[in-house]
């Protein structure tokens, strides 16, 4: 239920309440983009029809590098 | 776009905590974090670690009462046109579920969010069409979002929204089962934010860590967890930074509150949780199932209603059984024919275990 699905910001409409979601997989859809502040191109994340946050990318890169970090810096951390 | 399944770094991960020696029970809350623990093995290997994981209320459909079950099924049976999610439809009832009356001819249809129920409504105004509102805080910003822009008035909700925090509250205080830590669900939190969650931490002295749904997401929060433990600390941590800010989606938290309310409700398994249930405000009564066909549902007030002979969900919703300890499971109840909503919903737990162990693949 709470699954949440990321795809790409391809279209959005005037109002920015609607906008046309690249899944990746060749699958586009509709979504209702009024909980969230986007912008063409955005990664969002889309429960039920409604984009519920934008995806960080940079987060993303930077949480993976934490992890590294947080490995190799060993049990004493 | 992002590499979350990076073999070698899920073994140095595994590697590591399997070092420490320890024997934990953590907790998650999630079906998708179920799903993602089941089908890579994880909970075999995290087991072999010291470190058993399960899954507590943390599927929306599992903790809907049979009273709302029944509910949506005698709005059917009344001529109401009830929509809502797929797997809502084949949680059985006492004598039968939404899909048996669906091919008995009422108006039942599946909808993939609450605009497509919406849409139904402005097409069939001769019909009064009621949509289960079930979901955590992720789905509930949907609910009151579609609320807010005025739906035409022969639409309504059965609301049953739930909130996570106070359900973590209530298992804590039960004190039936050991938690060790919480593993919090990312995408509730994308909307609440790491705030709600620090109550839990200050008072239980639990650790959290608010985790995505990748194999490298879940490794890493029990590696969080674990080192928290090993610190002595309880607090907070959120490893889905990439989707998860601290404050959460103000927006989404506006929509909630304009709409709802905190209001006392029953989980399923669970006595009457309080402020754990999302009411909606006197001003959106007339969306309201209860009040609007009030009527309808009177023959429901005072009957006793029971749940599936046999089944176990509750218990197992508190943590206290796994999917295998339940006689019924893999034997009397499989997805084909369900006893209960946890065998049911691809969030619930018999479900995913069915899904993927070997031992019971069709």
């Amino acid at each position: 239920m709470c699954l949440a699905i990321p795809g790409k910001i391809v279209e959005i409409d005037n109002k920015k309440e609607s906008a046309t979601i690249d899944y990746g997989d060749g699958t586009k859809r509709k979504a209702n983009v009024t909980l969230v502040d986007v912008e063409i191109g955005d990664y969002i994340l889309v429960h039920a029809g409604f984009a519920i946050e934008k995806l960080d990318e940079k987060e993303a890169q930077e949480t993976l590098d934490l992890f590294r970090e947080m490995l190799s810096a060993g049990e004493e951390n | 776009m992002f590499s979350l399944r990076d073999k070698k770094l899920a073994r140095e991960i595994v590697t590591k905590i399997k070092k420490l020696d320890v024997n934990l029970k953590f907790m998650h809350v999630c079906g998708t974090h179920q799903d993602t623990l089941v089908k890579h093995g994880l909970d075999v290997l995290l087991k072999e670690c010291g470190i058993e994981i399960g899954q507590g209320p943390g599927c929306p459909v599992c903790v809907t009462t049979q009273r709302e079950i029944e509910e949506m099924l005698l709005l059917a049976q009344k001529g109401k046109t009830v929509a809502t999610f797929g797997d809502m439809i084949n949680v059985p009832g006492e004598t039968q579920s939404l899909q048996n009356m669906r091919t008995e001819g009422y108006d039942v249809r599946t909808v993939y969010g609450i605009e497509d129920a919406v849409s139904i409504a402005e097409k069939n105004k001769n019909k009064d069409v009621v949509f289960m509102a079930v979901g955590f805080e992720t789905t509930a910003p949907s609910t009151a979002s579609v609320l807010l822009k005025k739906p035409p008035s022969n639409f309504s909700i059965l609301c049953c929204h739930r909130t996570i925090p106070h359900v973590l509250k209530a298992l804590l205080d039960m004190g039936e089962i050991k938690i060790d830590g919480l593993i919090e669900p990312g995408h509730v939190s994308t909307i609440i934010g790491a705030k709600p969650y620090k109550f839990i931490s200050e008072k239980y002295n639990v650790p959290q860590v608010i985790t995505g749904f990748e194999p490298i997401d879940i490794l890493m929060a029990v590696w969080m967890l674990v080192k928290q433990i090993r610190n002595g600390k309880a607090y907070v941590q959120n490893e889905y930074a990439r989707a998860v800010k601290e404050e959460g989606n103000i927006k989404a938290q506006r929509a909630i509150d304009e709409v709802f309310e905190p209001g006392d409700i029953r989980w399923r398994g669970f006595p009457v949780i309080p402020q754990s249930g999302l009411m909606l405000k006197s001003k959106f009564e007339k969306y309201d199932a209860r009040n609007k066909f009030a009527d309808d549902l009177d023959e429901l007030r005072d009957k006793e209603i029971k749940e599936p002979k046999g089944c176990r969900c509750g218990e197992l919703l508190r943590g206290l059984l796994s999917p295998q300890e339940c006689p019924l499971f893999g034997v009397k109840c499989t997805p084909d024919n369900p006893i209960g909503p946890c065998m049911v919903s691809i969030e619930g737990s018999c479900n995913i275990e069915y899904r993927y162990s070997d031992n019971y693949k069709k």
